[in-house]
């Protein structure tokens, strides 16, 4: 510590020299297009033959994921009631807090019925909160509500606290044109995969899997809906295409 | 993986990432922290137990102090970042992220959080502010900050300084919304003036909000500020709640609202529900029954300016 300044403190070019050079810098939109009302990007209409794909609108980064699947050519809609559900082709579970998102899940009375759909064979997709929601076990003591359906046990909070949160440069098996651009944030891993006959493990960091794919559930550790790199959502799209949808 | 101002390779696993590439404390995972954030509440808390009735109620995150705003109120004196261990002891009851205060200015007490490991720092004005021209350089920084706002030019230097998430200020310690409303009504409304103005407009009007140029064309542009913007300050009811997400805010913190009323559980259980539902008079309605005393409250009229906290920051 004592050759570079603290942070805050007075004196030295550093921190100019990060906001210069910092991916994003005021005034320079971080990831194009990434908010405001979703499709407002899109300039061709969805086709009205495209699936229908929720996402799960209790809490967290809806939109992120909303506008990214209308730029794989998804129709989309906010999830929040049974009525919502049983309207939609496939569901995300988004990016947020899981422990709220479970409790919501559980209070509104919609924890059984997304289970109900899944097991009817129901395309799903979860980022990180989402990816905790799918897992069938988690490596905890306290209890949550879980949705389950893939057969992993999975760690929250698993690469540390909000100061450990990173972005990376990530190789998914079944993805072309390079590694996918993804932020992890306070992200879970795969701790142990329970049927390995049934998982698929599309991507690991650090020898722990971060992507899985069990039959028509895809979960991944990290947030590919807030990077742009919409390369995964496509994946899932074309997942549900493939499943009638 | 590696700090991104570091240079070090470090290990790296089979078919997996180049842990080379991989970089913390960017602004991509600052703001994306705010996302993860969006449509929840985040509460005020003192003690361990506290902290877990608000993670049992579904809290998205907690803020961790010493005296809820409606105690420093009273209390006065200076109001300074908690102690260590009372800050310790929230991070281990809970599982949810925490966030923690520094008076705005001290960059020290900035430094002392982020080595606390706390995931989000607030440089709040209900702390007593510890520089009365400059806010913290808050771009040095691995920890994400939030930081209040009054109005959109007020939004936009945060932001300039590297803030990932803005609240409104509200009058904390109050129970009276009405502060709460005019900051989102000013922040919101401003936005809407400045998408409807042509570019050679846009340079006035960033002078007139004395904010930087380039944000405020961003801004004109996208038609919303470039990061989440919750509001807090005053905030003691589900209608509270759920009138600010109808005003445009992406989620609310909830200071004394909670553990100064009757029922904290039930309390902080309908505000989350009112929150995720703030479209739906019908929950709000059903969610409201039942709650017991809210906290009393202030007139903001019989408050004296110099007590008001929303004018501290520059």
């Amino acid at each position: 510590m004592s050759a570079a300044r603290l942070p805050g403190a007075p004196g030295g070019g550093r921190v100019t020299a990060r906001a210069a050079s910092a991916e994003w810098v005021p005034g320079q939109r971080l990831v194009a297009d990434l908010r405001g009302e979703p499709g407002a990007d899109v300039e061709v209409a969805p086709d009205p033959d495209a699936p229908s794909i929720g996402v799960l609108a209790l809490q967290g980064d809806v939109l992120e994921h909303l506008r990214a699947l209308r730029r794989s050519g998804a129709r989309t809609v906010r999830v929040r009631s049974l009525e919502d559900l049983a309207a939609v082709d496939a569901l995300v579970l988004p990016g947020g807090e899981s422990t709220t998102i479970g409790k919501l899940l559980d209070r509104f009375g919609l924890l059984r019925p997304v289970r109900a759909r899944i097991d009817d064979g129901l395309p799903v997709f979860g980022t990180c909160a989402g990816m905790i929601l799918l897992s069938d076990e988690l490596d905890q003591a306290e209890p949550q509500p879980l949705v389950g359906g893939i057969a992993v046990r999975t760690r929250r909070n698993a690469f540390g606290r909000q100061v450990d949160s990173f972005d990376t440069r990530l190789p998914v098996v079944g993805i072309d044109g390079g590694p996918v651009d993804v932020s992890f944030i306070r992200a879970p891993r795969v701790e142990a995969v329970l049927d390995a006959d049934a998982v698929e493990v599309l991507a690991e960091v650090e020898g722990y899997p971060v992507v899985v794919r069990q039959g028509r559930l895809l979960a991944t550790a990290f947030h590919p809906e807030v990077t742009g790199d919409g390369r995964l959502h496509a994946l899932f799209v074309g997942m549900v295409r493939d499943s009638g949808g | 993986m590696s700090h991104h101002h570091d240079d070090h390779a470090t290990t790296s696993s089979p078919a997996a990432a180049d842990a080379s590439q991989a970089q913390t404390g960017t602004m991509r995972v600052k703001r994306g922290m705010a996302d993860m954030l969006k449509g929840g509440v985040i509460m005020d808390v003192v003690t361990p137990e506290q902290a877990r009735v608000a993670e049992a109620a579904g809290a998205v995150a907690v803020m961790a102090l010493e005296r809820v705003p409606a105690d420093i109120r009273r209390d006065g004196g200076v109001a300074r970042m908690s102690d260590p261990d009372m800050i310790d002891g929230i991070v281990a009851a809970v599982s949810i992220p925490v966030m923690a205060k520094a008076r705005i200015g001290h960059f020290v007490e900035a430094q002392v959080l982020q080595s606390l490991g706390v995931d989000y720092v607030d440089e709040s004005e209900v702390l007593t502010p510890a520089d009365e021209a400059h806010h913290i350089d808050k771009w040095g920084f691995d920890v994400p900050f939030v930081c209040g706002a009054t109005n959109l030019g007020e939004a936009l230097r945060r932001l300039g300084e590297g803030a990932a998430m803005i609240r409104s200020k509200g009058e904390a310690g109050t129970g009276n919304v009405v502060e709460a409303t005019r900051h989102m009504r000013s922040i919101t409304g401003e936005i809407r003036r400045l998408a409807s103005m042509d570019t050679t407009e846009l340079y006035a009007a960033a002078k007139k909000l004395r904010a930087p140029v380039d944000l405020v064309v961003e801004v004109a542009r996208t038609g919303r500020l470039p990061v989440v913007l919750f509001t807090a300050g005053g905030i003691a009811t589900p209608s509270d709640a759920a009138m600010m997400m109808q005003l445009g805010a992406d989620g609310v913190f909830v200071g004394s609202g909670i553990f100064k009323s009757g029922d904290p559980e039930a309390r902080a259980r309908a505000i989350v529900e009112a929150t995720t539902h703030f479209d739906d008079p019908a929950v709000v309605a059903k969610v409201s029954r039942g709650l017991g005393e809210a906290m009393v409250g202030i007139n903001l009229d019989t408050l004296p300016d110099e007590q008001k906290y929303a004018g501290r920051g520059w």
